[in-house]
């Protein structure tokens, strides 16, 4: 068990800064997930954390230890792999023994911490076999099982569900989160599916070009983006955007519709702005809107509705941008249709048009 | 009635089949043919005289023959061994150089391209006992002042020609070794590093068995080399000092023609392509199953 810790971490590949000075404090036991677009730098950051990158520049500490400087064997961590990174040649019993094996713990020690390993991710009928010979989510339990027999102080998850199919994504999802609860070890989680950052993280540490943009709880990042980026990529459908400027109090979108204004941005009259809502706080009126809310009137056409069963998404046009609204408790909506959308004001977002941040309220 | 006509496949290839039957088929008929008689090449007329398996029962009770076959198998043992570790080695040296590895790679091949003949000669000069590098550099630095007969002496003239055998052909095993760590993927390898593995400890649990296919396919290659050798030891010691580093097939080319003995010399040869076999069949059920071991199929 033990903290994490980056200070100022920095990776260059030769000239090329692919990780630009971050910090992040990891709590002991915390289940943190670094959630990004590709290519932001997040398997960079997890294999410096395991020591399979060297850092340019910074300090890593996990526990009270710097580790900078040691090999991944002295860091006591365990990894999962996107792509699970079994020995093809050792069965899969092998393969779940294998670092107990090599820290010299006695082989009835190993049958018992594998033969546990093995009834937690029910493998126990797959033990003689070897990785060839398994199916993509039997390889991810055996990669799981690996990481678990032993009692790291840190689990590091790169991407581990992202070659499965998604029936069986959600599935290991919930085995990973009860897989959390029972061993409560740190643990560093990272992926590109905000779904999959939103149910499992304690903390959400959202990524962008080498930067971490926000960190926090999934219900904060989602209630208080900090900029457009986080506000578009947590939260399904990404949020709507629509350019607008503070006139008189009021917001006036591009085709001169004025929404009345949030309270708080009195100090930011006459600036353009970029108007943020999500689709939940789209809804046609006298719909299932929570009463007593601040309530924008706006009236668009419905060019596209995509039925999800419990809701419907519909598309409409709304100032030159198209937006996303939604609708509980479907009933039949024609393309074309015009109907009266409530805009939830008290759930609106509003953003610098200029630099993406969000205006704070005063 | 309806006549017999060939299938067009083997019209086809009834071209290819008669030409290989010529080149390959007939010579091989026929000195095995000429090792059931007593074919002496002074004496033509000995070809049709059939003595059954004379020659044969000969050799296999041939101390001689035994002594060459025996020696043989150690020079193969020996050889294939060092030259696997020095390959092995090499190889994964080279594969940790960033900067001119393609000229490396290109340089390691060199001896390859030397005829046997003329790396006999070369180590002949190193190791001669008066002229030789070897016994000049040794006695200018002082750590013997006698001349050491490398060539004269059949152990230390066996280990010239091991050490002529290695210098040529290490490289077939460290060009495909290094194949082999070129095709190793990462991804277990750094499995390995977070499992707890030290360097050493990677390369005996995971790098090496990836390697085994490959240095499996390198022995089966050169045990054929070497169960056939002949050229270098042939200029190197002629199979003496008194035929202590006499090998199969030095002796079988000294019967053959020295002693004329044709057929006796065939009669040897058959015996010994079985040594061949007997490696190269080792060498691919070994390989075999190091595949099957990485779940490569068969
Ligand atoms: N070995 C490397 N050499 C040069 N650039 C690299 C290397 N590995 C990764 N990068 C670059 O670093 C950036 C971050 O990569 P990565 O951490 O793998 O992203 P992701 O968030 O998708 O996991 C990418 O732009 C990638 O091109
Ligand atoms: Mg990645």
């Amino acid at each position: 068990m033990a903290q994490v810790h980056l200070k100022n971490v920095v990776k260059k590949y030769g000239s090329l800064e692919v990780v630009h000075a971050i910090n992040l404090d990891i709590e002991d036991g915390e289940f943190v997930v670094l959630v990004g677009p590709s290519g932001c730098g997040k398997s960079t950051t997890l294999r410096m954390i395991a020591g399979l990158e060297d850092i340019s520049g910074g300090d890593i500490e996990i526990g009270d230890r710097v580790v900078n400087d040691l090999a991944p064997r002295d860091r006591n961590i365990s990894m999962v792999f996107q792509n699970y990174a079994l020995y093809p040649h050792m069965t899969v019993q092998e393969n779940l023994g294998f670092s107990l094996k090599i820290a010299k713990f006695s082989q009835s020690e190993i049958d018992a911490a594998v033969q546990n390993a093995a009834e937690i991710l029910s493998l126990t009928d797959l033990m003689d076999r070897k990785p060839g010979a398994l199916s993509g989510g039997q390889r991810q339990r055996v990669a799981m099982g690996r990481a678990i027999v032993r009692h790291p102080d840190v689990f590091l998850f790169d991407e581990p569900l992202s070659n499965l199919d998604a029936k069986l994504r959600t599935q290991m999802r919930v085995e990973i989160k009860k897989l959390h609860q029972k061993v409560k070890s740190t643990i560093v989680y990272v992926t590109h599916d905000q779904i999959e950052a939103m149910t499992l993280a304690d903390r959400i540490v959202i990524m962008r070009d080498g930067h971490i943009e926000q960190i926090g709880t999934p219900l904060d990042v989602f209630e208080h983006p900090v900029n457009t980026f986080v506000a578009s990529f947590i939260g399904s459908p990404p949020m709507n955007f629509l350019e607008a400027q503070i006139d008189g109090g009021k917001i006036i979108l591009q085709d001169g519709t004025a929404l009345t204004m949030p309270a708080g941005y009195a100090a930011n009259e006459g600036q353009k702005v970029t108007f943020g809502v999500r689709a939940d706080n789209i809804m046609p009126q006298n719909h299932a809107m929570p009463a007593g809310n601040n309530m924008a009137l706006v009236e668009m056409e419905v060019s596209l509705t995509e039925p999800l069963g419990t809701e419907t998404l519909l598309f409409a046009e709304l100032a030159g941008s198209e937006v996303q609204a939604k609708m509980l408790n479907p009933r039949p909506v024609q393309n074309g249709e015009r109907l009266t959308f409530e805009i939830s004001l008290d759930k609106c977002h509003i953003f610098d048009a200029q630099t993406g941040n969000a205006l704070k309220a005063q | 009635m309806k006549r017999f006509k060939m299938p067009p496949w083997l019209v086809l290839l009834l071209p290819a089949i008669i030409i290989l039957s010529a080149v390959v088929l007939i010579p091989l008929v026929l000195s095995l043919y000429s090792s059931f008689t007593p074919y002496k090449l002074t004496r033509p007329e000995s070809l049709y005289k059939w003595i059954g398996t004379f020659n044969y029962e000969k050799a296999l009770g041939d101390t001689k023959f035994w002594a060459a076959f025996g020696r043989t198998i150690l020079l193969l043992t020996i050889a294939l061994n060092l030259e696997m570790l020095c390959g092995l080695g090499l190889a994964l040296m080279v594969s940790k150089v960033t900067r001119g590895q393609r000229a490396l790679r290109t340089a390691m091949m060199f001896p390859m391209m030397f005829s046997p003949i003329l790396v006999g000669f070369q180590f002949k000069f190193i190791f001669n006992d008066n002229v030789g590098l070897v016994n000049n550099a040794l006695q200018s630095l002082g750590i013997t002042d006698m001349a050491i007969p490398w060539l004269v002496d059949g152990k230390l003239a066996m280990f010239a020609i091991i050490f002529a055998e290695m210098w040529t052909s290490t490289s077939v095993f460290a060009i495909l070794i290094l194949a082999g760590l070129f095709a190793i993927p990462q991804d277990p390898l750094e499995a390995a590093k977070v499992d707890g593995c030290t360097p050493i400890q990677s390369f005996r649990f995971v790098t090496l068995p990836f390697l085994m296919p490959f240095i499996y396919i390198a022995m089966a290659i050169r045990s054929l080399d070497v169960a056939r050798a002949y050229d270098i030891v042939q200029i190197m010691t002629n199979g003496g000092p008194a035929r202590r580093t006499e090998l199969l097939w030095t002796l079988i080319g000294r019967t053959g023609y020295v002693d004329a003995k044709m057929g006796y010399a065939n009669a040897m040869g058959y015996i010994s392509i079985f040594l061949a076999i007997f490696f190269t069949i080792y060498f691919f059920r070994k390989l075999t199953a190091a595949r099957a071991e990485l779940g490569m199929g068969v």
